[in-house]
């Protein structure tokens, strides 16, 4: 065991079980899976991305390019985790990946044999020939040889939300300089919001453990977080990662409320995904600590010197007993005096010939690391002095990179600061100040205060006032810093994540790749899930060295959300499966249930299909029954789904007369038009029903699928086109519930349930009036026929639905669904969403007279356009033959098969029980001519190859003797 | 992005729809061919400021001209097309 007898910020009353590849091992509640790991002595985690070498833990958190595991079992198995973020939990279960058939024996570790082939680019090199291969076998194995993690193939069990918050400052960091700032802006009244990724706050005073006013930094964090929490207008976001800066202060997050658990409690969500808008924001995300490239860097026991610190302080978890630190500036003797604070034999390695002894340290002064040995983890270090040390640890110092992602990702490019060695940010996103350790301040007290101002101001600027933080007293002392970079010699690896090394830069740049934005798609440096964030200016360095420049002409690449992997979940909430959208119910839902029905999804709507008796044997049977009941006798039909608009105001008859094709304005008060609409580009919008309730009102009707675009369309017409007319659009398809009746007995059936006169004198066709209903409802009835039968519409308030239609069903109609209504329309021709696709004009639906020639429209001017009014154009008609299916193409009879021989297709068909035949409607080239003759109807699909008759679109009552009986 | 509906307030923009380019007016019936085939399919496309049409269609429903840069997603007015 390497965890020490005392210290750290654990539990150690509280011991926590849990599993590595099937071993089992204990850790500590405050422990992470990657601390309690090296507590239990276990280095060798996971295997490379393409040479599968063995890898061990580089970093503390979020940055790990190497610890990622396979976490839980299951439907709650997730990939590519990193170990130094997991929380540890009782019964954790975790398992190395990307070897077989184990971690310690890797049969594909024969890769790196072959490295020289898998080199920067190989993929465009090695598998170009035949072009075939590539999908067959190149990639296939390729996959199977390099990757990661393995994905659960079960649907995910948890739930997650999404959530909103709005707030005057966001504080992205909850280290020294975002506890500062946050405080700072929170004693002002501000409303704060502190967000960090780790589900303890405090950044590196809890790695570092540094003193803040003569006491341990934890302490004055905890100080502060207690305060915080006590403001009531201040949120504090642990286990919360701000990953992505968007437009105008609005920032991405996920929250892991439940990650740290084996499975979420009843009712908890796994994951929250949030939508900050913030007015200011300081980023306070601070800094990450970077390798340095040299021979054998990836060896498990080599590691971050920041991130070995960590481990020591936070965890009382000692890496190794015999330490190297190689260390370019002064930051990694703190990690060589605090492993030899903790009992560890030390030495320090440093390029920098200035570099002195240190009580208790052993000092090679202007020396490098060259190599490292041990097969499955680290036993000796190699330097340029030739010496061999025996170490199984070696930690790095490569200097710091200041952790500038948010302040990119509205496209503020990040500027070389050589004298820090490092990227700062350039130009945040309106709103936003950086501060502390991801502004370039490095040192505490330059931290506290930089937060603590930044804090302010935010909290200044959006209008509170207060005074400055009294800041503690904090070490200010700056890490002199030598850049190193690269140690020259082979497998010298740079990105850890994509395994990609120094000689392959060298080799892009060399190859011409001297771009950055090219040498990184080339070698792949960088485009790992971690994004280079330990990877990125080591690569560069290497790269500007190669090209004879310095890193600020080389330039860097620029950052892109998410900051840290997001999960699909964490997106998309609460909104899967059947709640991926509303379902909408109509008013005779429950109704429709209790008689049978089933229901079919037409956009959001459920709607009754056919409502089933006993004794049918399939939904034909039901079907025919009620279309041939509508044709003989009566039934009716819940409409409701219909879109519902009311046009009110002097001006609505002039804005319908100019929304409509057909004259609208000339209709009197109390009828009906049936109208279309034309785009502008002059296809047909939708088609519907016009009611001129009194002058100044009308109720149109809209089909269902198009209901919210012709709302919509209405509204631009109206705001846009014609604003001087006084009109108001409201939509009211939720406010009745609207039952069509219709047959040869609908009037007998109407005149049982209602006190109005329903002769054809008083209400003729295309009428419309209010009515009182028996049992005291109230509504309107429309006198109007879809099915060629003699029809009336009834609207009555939802709530009086269920009522009506039990008094319609007593009245003698029976209930019939959407297929019928399907069929009851085919039968008489009514063009819908099949004829209605976008692409057909009034002329094409049989329709062009409608087209008013004295007023002004919605697509009349194109309407005229000449291949709009093409007798080629296919045209409306009606279809009989055996075999008929929808979708099938229409050619001349003997004609081949060919799309140049395509003269159109069925829209629509249906079994016709009236006329005992299989009948369709079809767009056909040249329609009406064609009447009378013989059509090939080709099927491919289907595999049907039959012929059809073609006929007239209406098949019953051509001379509508029925509708106006 | 976030959109100041003049009668909302300032609200993200899922709650907006957008047809993109604001159209030029709508030329008289009796106008040339060119014309028509200019507002009904010629739209400009500016790296900068671009009057754009959008509906606040989760909220007053009111459509909106919106003048924002292409380049950098700033919103500099917002106004309902029927005041």
């Amino acid at each position: 065991m390497t965890r020490l007898p005392s210290g750290g910020l654990i539990d150690r009353a509280q011991s926590l079980r849990f599993s590595f590849d099937g071993r089992g091992y204990q850790g500590h509640a405050g422990d992470t899976l990657a601390s309690a790991l090296l507590a239990n002595g276990v280095k060798l985690v996971g295997r490379s991305f393409k040479y599968h070498r063995p890898r061990g833990i580089w970093g503390l958190g979020s940055e790990e390019p190497n610890a990622l595991v396979e976490l839980r079992d299951g439907a709650r198995q997730e990939p590519n985790t990193r170990a130094t973020t997991a929380e540890l939990f009782e019964g954790l279960a975790a398992r190395s990946q990307n070897r077989w058939p184990s971690l310690r024996f890797d049969v594909m570790a024969l890769n790196g044999l072959f490295g020289p082939l898998l080199s920067a680019g190989f993929y465009y090199k090695t598998f170009m020939w035949p072009a075939s291969f590539w999908e067959k076998v190149y990639e296939p194995l390729i996959r199977r040889a390099a990757g990661l993690g393995r994905a659960a193939t079960a649907p995910d069990p948890d739930a997650y939300e999404r959530m909103h918050a709005h707030c005057d400052v966001l504080v992205v960091g909850g280290g020294p300089t975002g506890l500062a700032a946050a405080l700072a802006a929170a004693r002002c009244g501000a409303r704060v919001v502190l967000a960090d990724e780790d589900f303890r706050l405090g950044g590196r005073l809890l790695a570092d453990a540094p003193e803040i006013g003569g006491a341990p930094g934890e302490v004055w964090a905890a100080l502060v977080l207690a305060e915080l929490a006590s403001l009531p207008d201040v949120m504090l976001l642990p286990r919360t990662t701000i990953f992505g800066a968007f437009d105008h202060g609005t920032y991405g997050a996920v929250q892991r409320v439940a990650d740290h658990l084996a499975e979420p409690a009843p009712g908890q969500p796994r994951q929250r995904g949030w939508t900050i808008v913030a007015k200011r924001v300081v980023l306070a995300a601070g800094a990450v600590e970077r390798p340095i490239a040299f021979p054998g860097n990836d060896r498990p026991g080599v590691m971050s010197a920041a991130a070995a610190r960590g481990y020591l302080n936070r965890y009382a978890v000692l890496p190794g007993q015999r330490a190297v630190v190689f260390t370019a500036g002064d930051d990694g003797w703190r990690t060589a005096r605090d492993l030899r604070e903790a009992g560890a034999e030390v030495t320090v390695v440093d390029p920098r010939d200035s570099a002195r002894g240190d009580k208790g340290l052993r000092v090679v002064a202007g020396a490098r690391v060259v190599g490292t040995g041990g097969r499955l983890g680290l036993s000796s270090v190699r330097l340029d002095t030739g010496e061999r040390i025996a170490a199984d640890v070696l930690a790095v110092a490569g200097g710091w990179n200041p952790t500038l992602h948010l302040a990119s990702h509205q496209g503020g490019r990040p500027g070389w600061d050589e004298s820090l060695a490092a990227f700062l940010p350039g130009t945040p996103p309106p709103g936003m100040a950086v501060a502390g350790a991801a502004a370039g301040r490095f040192t505490l007290a330059a931290c506290l205060a930089d937060g603590a101002a930044a804090g302010l101001q935010a909290a200044r600027d959006t209008g509170h006032e207060g005074q400055p933080l009294a800041l503690p007293r904090a070490d200010d002392e700056p890490a002199g810093l030598r850049a190193l970079y690269h140690v020259p010699g082979r497998k010298a690896f740079v990105d850890f994540q994509h395994d990609v090394t120094a000689d392959d830069i060298a080799l892009a740049a060399r190859e011409g790749f001297r771009s950055v934005e090219h040498a990184k798609r080339y070698t792949t440096l960088g485009m790992a899930t971690d994004q280079g964030r330990t990877a990125n200016v080591v690569g560069l360095a290497i790269l500007a060295e190669a090209t004879g420049r310095g890193i600020a002409e080389t330039g860097t690449t620029m950052f892109r959300p998410p900051y840290t992997p997001v999960t699909i979940g964490a997106l998309a909430g609460a909104q899967t499966g059947p709640d991926y959208r509303p379902t909408r119910l109509t008013p005779l839902h429950a109704w429709s249930a209790r008689h049978g029905a089933s229901f079919v999804a037409t956009g959001a709507w459920l709607r009754p299909e056919w409502y089933a008796r006993p004794g049918e044997a399939g939904w034909r049977d039901s079907v025919d029954r009620e279309v041939l009941q509508v044709r003989k006798a009566v039934g009716f039909c819940d409409v409701s789904t219909l879109g519902k608009i009311e046009v009110v105001g002097p001006g609505a008859a002039a804005l319908l007369d100019f929304v409509y094709a057909n004259a609208i304005a000339t209709l009197k008060p109390g009828r009906i038009r049936y109208g279309i609409m034309l785009r502008e580009d002059g296809f047909v919008l939708d088609d519907g029903t016009c009611a001129r309730i009194s002058e100044h009102r009308f109720f149109v009707t809209t089909t269902t699928a198009n209901a919210a675009r012709v709302m919509q369309h209405l509204e631009y017409v109206h705001q846009v086109l014609r604003p001087e007319l006084d009109v108001t659009i409201l939509s009211v398809t939720d406010a009745w519930a609207q039952i069509a009746l219709a047959g040869p007995r609908a009037r007998d059936v109407l005149a049982q349930v209602t006190e109005a006169d329903v002769s054809n004198a008083a209400l003729p066709h295309m009428a419309c009036t209010e009515a009182n209903f028996a049992g005291g409802l109230r509504g309107r009835l429309y006198r109007l026929s879809f099915s060629g039968e003699l029809a009336f519409e009834i609207g009555v308030p939802p709530d009086d639905a269920a009522a009506m239609a039990d008094r319609l069903l007593t009245a003698g109609a029976v209930p019939y669904g959407t297929e019928a209504l399907g069929v009851l329309r085919i039968e008489k021709g009514h063009a819908g969403g099949g004829e209605m696709n976008g692409q057909t004009t009034a002329g094409d639906l049989g329709l062009g007279r409608m087209l008013s020639p004295t007023k002004d429209f919605i697509g009349r001017v194109m309407a005229q356009r000449p291949a709009l009014v093409d007798p080629r154009r296919p045209a409306l008609v009606g279809l009989r033959g055996e075999g008929l299916r929808t979708g099938a193409h229409l050619l001349d009879p003997g004609a081949a098969a060919t799309t140049a021989n395509d003269l159109g297709h069925v829209t629509a068909s249906c079994w016709s029980p009236h006329l005992q035949a299989q009948i369709g409607l079809a767009l056909l080239s040249g329609g009406q001519a064609r009447i009378g003759t013989r059509i090939r109807v080709f099927d491919p699909v289907r595999g049907h190859d039959g012929e059809a008759e073609v006929v007239s679109p209406v098949f019953i009552d051509p001379e509508g003797g029925r509708t106006r009986g | 992005m976030r959109i100041p509906c003049p009668l909302c307030g300032e609200r993200d923009a899922a709650e907006f729809s957008t047809i993109g380019s604001a159209p030029p007016p709508r030329p008289a019936a009796d106008a040339p061919t060119e014309a028509w085939h200019e507002y009904l399919h010629l739209r400009e496309n500016p790296a900068g400021m671009h009057a754009e049409l959008w509906q606040h269609i989760h909220g007053c429903r009111q459509w909106l001209r919106v003048m924002r840069d292409t380049r950098t997603h700033a919103v500099a007015s917002a106004e309902a097309c029927r005041p």
